[in-house]
């Protein structure tokens, strides 16, 4: 147990980054996940079958292929950015097929009515998106957010295979330091990952809260 | 089920009792074949691994040269070599060995368990280690070293040269320990993998600047590839890889260590070594001195 004391910033650096990486990633994956839900939703049928096409191709792709993707293909196409920067895309990318399915079904919980409502006085698509359906959307699917960020937050220790030092490359090293205390160090990070999701959990409740309060 | 392996213990009492029959051959020098009637005395940990008939070993699975386990699904390398020459001075054949993938993390906590009988895993002899399990060994000793691009383009000369440069090894190894607090590499400078083969791709493509780990490993790429990478060829640690068995098995530990000391003397370490790491590494090292087992 001392030996993760001791070395408890280790710890604190490496899931400092993960709880970057999850805030980054999930900041890329709700802009890109909500543009493809909007796609799918659209009256344009090309943008339909793009944002099917994304969420069918990616959601069905283990993360490492992912990254092992972004990693190494990109600086094929001479694509080349701090592994960091990968590291978010590659998470940003991943996430945002799930993120894009759970707002598509808020976006399906709105009464079609209120879509309808919006048209006949006269707003456009955009508009009637972002002014009626969206807020709607996404006060409906605050849980299932809750569950593919905290899926995001526990992907995020691929990136520890991808150059990233992150939770789980702060626990392979004190291991390796401390080859007498690995299984209190493997507890110490699987906790590490337990408070953090629990944090998320609490602030999501919190906004569900909010949510249904401003109802 | 009792039965069945009832059943399959007549062909193995069989066939020690033919090898039996053709009286030692102390001269064999096949590895592979084990000693035909070893005697042990009664409640050593030899003597039980006899009676039972097979050895656990943990090795790598990814160590190329050591410990490789590719499409043949046997693992490959001077680790698994030492295995069968340990294995089969016990009177164990190779088939009666099963290799279990050990990582760097699961080394100890396998050997504590005694979910295997020893690991031989690249395995680096150090004091905290020496806490909690027993080496015997080493029976070889490698060096750190590091892998440029061909020509070197950043000018590296050692490691203290990596400073501001990008240099990549593996989470959780000693030699990215070592860069790290001997040599002052910033994780930002410090880029680290789950294995060497990545770190071996984003040099090729340009994303770091060094990899840096064991010399054998690296001879590896740079025979694999000698128009793109080459290594410094300037080791500087020490690694000297033991055989992990669990604590408390001094004669075990002995035991080993003559059995590595009879395979130099047989010829039977070379042959070993040459069919696995000495494709790369050109000189058969002479074997390190014991680590001693009562440590």
């Amino acid at each position: 147990m001392n030996d993760v004391l001791d070395n408890l910033d280790v710890f604190v650096k490496g899931f400092r980054t993960t709880v970057s990486l999850t805030l980054l990633a999930a900041i890329g994956a709700l802009l890109l996940g909500t543009l493809i839900a909007t796609m799918r939703v659209s009256p344009v049928p090309p943008l339909r079958w793009a944002g099917a096409a994304y969420v069918r191709l990616v959601r069905n792709t283990p993360l490492t292929v992912v990254f092992f993707l972004v990693v190494f293909g990109l600086p094929e196409v001479d694509v080349k950015l701090p592994f960091f920067r990968f590291a978010v895309l590659a998470l940003s990318i991943y996430t945002a097929s799930f993120v894009a399915e759970a707002v598509r079904s808020g976006i399906n919980s709105v009464p079609p009515g209120q879509a309808e409502a919006s048209r006949s006085i006269g707003m456009t698509f955009g508009q009637t998106l972002r002014l009626v359906v969206l807020p709607q959307a996404f006060a409906n699917i605050v849980p299932p957010l809750a569950s593919v960020f905290i899926a995001l937050l526990k992907n995020t220790s691929i990136a520890s295979a991808f150059f990233v030092f992150e939770g789980v490359q702060s626990m392979n090293q004190l291991i390796n330091a401390h080859g007498n205390a690995v299984l209190s160090i493997i507890a110490a990070a699987a906790l590490g990952y337990l408070v953090l999701a629990l944090v998320s959990a609490f602030l999501f409740s919190l906004l569900e809260r909010a949510v249904s309060a401003g109802r | 089920m009792r039965s069945l392996r009832l059943i399959s213990l007549i062909p193995a009492t069989a066939l020690v009792l033919s090898l039996a029959a053709c009286g030692g051959d102390d001269n064999d020098k096949n590895v592979t074949t084990p000693v035909a009637k070893p005697s042990f005395a009664a409640g050593t940990r030899m003597a039980d691994i006899l009676a039972a008939g097979k050895l656990t070993v943990g090795t790598k699975f990814d160590q190329p040269l050591f410990g490789l386990k590719g499409l043949s699904g046997k693992p490959e390398g001077f680790d698994v070599e030492i295995a069968k020459l340990i294995a089969a001075k016990l009177g164990i054949s190779e088939d009666k060995i099963t290799f279990v993938e050990s990582v760097s993390a699961n080394r100890e906590p396998f050997l504590q368990q005694k979910k295997v009988d020893m690991v031989v895993a690249t395995y680096t002899i150090n004091d905290k280690r020496d806490k909690i399990v027993d080496f015997a060994g080493p029976y070889f000793v490698a060096g750190q070293d590091i892998l440029v691009a061909k020509g070197n383009p950043k000018g590296i000369t050692g490691p203290e040269t990596l400073k501001g440069k990008k240099t990549c090894s593996v989470s959780g190894s000693t030699p990215a320990a070592t860069v790290q607090e001997k040599y002052g590499l910033s994780t930002s400078e410090l880029l680290l993998v789950d294995a060497y083969s990545k770190c071996r791709d984003a040099l090729a493509n340009g994303q770091v600047d060094a990899v840096t780990t064991d010399n054998v490993i690296l001879s590896g790429y740079v025979s694999e590839a000698p128009d793109k990478f080459e290594l410094l060829g300037k080791p500087f640690s020490q690694e000297p890889y033991g055989i992990g068995i669990p604590e408390g098995q001094e004669p075990f530990c002995d035991f080993i260590n003559k059995v590595l000391k009879d395979a130099v003397a047989d010829g039977s370490y070379e042959k070993a070594f040459k069919a696995t790491a000495g494709k790369v590494i050109q000189t058969t090292p002479t074997l390190p001195e014991p680590h001693g087992c009562d440590k």
